[in-house]
């Protein structure tokens, strides 16, 4: 029987100094770093209005709400519901193509593989990054300041935020193609347009595909809560619900929303892996 | 020197040219009848969002002037031209902007700790039980799928108006989000050390503590990290809905048709998500070195 071995912690710290003498400062990082987390965690709940007796009578609040949100049960409106959530499909897709169309074109002059220059690209980019700044609820209350209430603002709002969005992505999905296939159609006398056709698209056509539904999904949820400021759609229904109190009304709408994502989820999943097989999309 | 170029006899190639054509033509019918389905989809969408091109060309031209007159004093002056008049109540918008990140701060904190919490019971290879697997990943997903503000509409009648609701309804989204997220990182972890410490004797939570976490923190702050980012952006329209933050200010302006002011705590805003951006971009630089930003 072999003895257990004896450890010379003495011998080992000589062995491996940098394991066992850190400096200070790198033993005392991380220790910091959570210090200064949880002041500024104390500070925010007390700044604001964090209290343990508005905690404890909201969370009893909560509860009775959650009671009385069961059974759900649409009453008399179930048509209405059933058109705005057709509304807000709509709302989705033609925001998400919209926003496609318009992307794609800036996106070329966004990549750096097809717009070397700096100065053309920088301002470009500013100007998608400031879109993609601006959150599509304040997109909606400014297009129905421009075109009025209704779902069309709706429209609106979501093709400009996405375009902020698709314009970067897209860029990306361009910088990310391989050169070797624009360079063979340059070496055979095609012109820069002919590049772009024949050389990008076929690469990164089924990436944008792939994020263009991913975004119709992701939309799904964004034109729900448009409608929250007047924007159409199923939200409009469900903020007026919990603005009269009708909680049975404002369960059902919730259940409505998460069935249709979870269907508009799994059909854009499987459209996803049609077009461009089991591949990961960013 | 020359190569010798072998060309297939008449009837292989012509058997060859049919298949070839064939297969082209049935993928172009193939996306033809893809295109078509999609187009009717699109038809029927505008139809049932009430889409108007006449509308919109009348009123294309609005747009482009609202934001003439955003960027216009009430002088008829450009706002760049007096910047003090432009920007006359900074020190309420900086006061609301920091409420706005301190909303966004301590949701996010709250959410990321509850779902390192749970995400332990939401992994696969990890989870103690299969039914506590199911109702902890249904509970995620809950807390994900219903969309952030619409909490806030439901706690702002629960716990009243304030920042409060807006904390609450951003740390529940942030829960349903990062639990996701940080379950998948505990998937990807190794299981080797889980045995080893297994074989010691140790509990599950010894398990979790000395075999999964030291694999999977770096993973964890880098998605906090990313999440706080969002969650800034989520927090300048709690407002909207009475949840706290710039948003108050903003909608008011907006309603209001005070202009100038639109741009104004706009440009804040755009100015706040950018430096937070930058901020956060750089950290995780630091903290896990360049990854790729997803």
């Amino acid at each position: 029987m072999t003895k257990p071995q004896q450890v010379d912690t003495q011998e080992l710290r000589a062995r491996y100094p940098d394991v066992f003498d850190q400096p200070a400062s790198a033993r005392l990082a991380m220790p910091a770093m959570i210090v200064v987390a949880f002041a500024i965690l104390i500070y925010g709940l007390v700044d604001l209005d964090f209290s343990p007796s508005r905690f404890f009578a909201g969370l009893s609040q909560l509860g009775w709400i959650g009671l009385m949100m069961i059974p759900p049960d649409p009453g008399s409106s179930l048509p209405i519901y059933l058109k705005a959530l057709g509304e807000t499909l709509s709302i989705a897709l033609l925001g998400t193509t919209l926003a496609a169309v318009f992307a794609l074109p800036v996106s070329l002059l966004a990549a750096r593989n097809i717009v070397p220059s700096n100065i053309l690209r920088f301002p470009i980019r500013r100007f998608l990054d400031s879109i993609r700044g601006v959150d599509t609820l304040i997109w909606a209350l400014v297009w129905i300041n421009v075109v009025g209430l209704g779902p069309f603002a709706g429209v609106l709002a979501i093709a400009v935020s996405d375009f902020g969005a698709f314009g970067k992505l897209f860029s990306e999905a361009i910088e990310g193609a391989d050169q070797k296939q624009v360079e063979g159609i340059r070496a055979s006398g095609g012109s820069a347009l002919h590049e772009i056709r024949f050389g990008l698209l076929p690469q990164v056509l089924p990436v944008i595909a792939g994020q263009v539904l991913y975004f119709i999904e992701s939309n799904t949820r964004s034109a729900t809560i448009i409608g929250i400021v007047g924007a159409g759609g199923i939200g409009l229904q469900l903020a007026e619900q919990i603005r009269v109190l009708e909680w049975q009304k404002v369960s059902f709408l919730i259940l409505m929303i998460l069935v249709a994502v979870a269907a508009i989820d799994f059909i854009s999943g499987k459209l996803r892996f049609a077009i461009i097989g089991r591949r990961a999309v960013a | 020197m020359t190569v010798a170029v072998s060309i297939l006899p008449e009837q292989q190639l012509a058997a060859l040219n049919a298949a070839y054509s064939q297969a082209v033509a049935r993928r172009r019918l193939r996306l033809l009848l893809g295109a078509a389905g999609f187009a009717a989809a699109l038809v029927l969408a505008a139809i049932g969002a009430e889409v108007n091109l006449r509308t919109l060309f009348t009123y294309f031209g609005n747009f482009i002037s609202y934001f003439d007159r955003i960027l216009t004093l009430d002088s008829g002056q450009r706002v760049w031209t007096d910047v003090g008049e432009w920007l006359w109540g900074w020190r309420k918008w900086l006061k609301m902007l920091g409420e706005t990140l301190l909303i966004s701060y301590v949701g996010t904190l709250i959410g990321a700790t509850l779902a390192f919490a749970l995400n332990f019971f939401a992994a696969e290879n990890t989870s103690p039980a299969p039914w506590l697997r199911f109702v902890v990943r249904r509970l995620l997903e809950f807390a994900r799928t219903v969309p952030g503000i619409v909490f806030a509409l439901v706690f702002v009648i629960a716990f009243g108006l304030g920042p409060m609701a807006g904390v609450l309804a951003i740390a529940i989204h942030s829960t349903g989000a990062l639990g996701k997220l940080f379950s998948e990182i505990v998937e990807n972890a190794d299981m080797k050390p889980v045995e080893g410490i297994r074989s010691t004797g140790a509990s599950w939570l010894s398990c979790m503590r000395f075999a999964i976490v030291p694999q999977v923190t770096a993973g964890y702050a880098s998605y906090a990290l990313l999440r706080f980012e969002i969650n800034v952006r989520e927090a300048s329209v709690m407002g909207f809905v009475g949840a706290g933050g710039i948003g108050q200010e903003l909608v008011v302006a907006i309603r209001k048709f005070y202009y100038s002011d639109v741009s104004a705590i706009l440009l804040t805003i755009i100015v706040t998500v950018f430096i937070i951006d930058i901020t956060t971009g750089w950290l995780r630089g630091r903290l896990f070195g360049k990854e790729a930003r997803t």
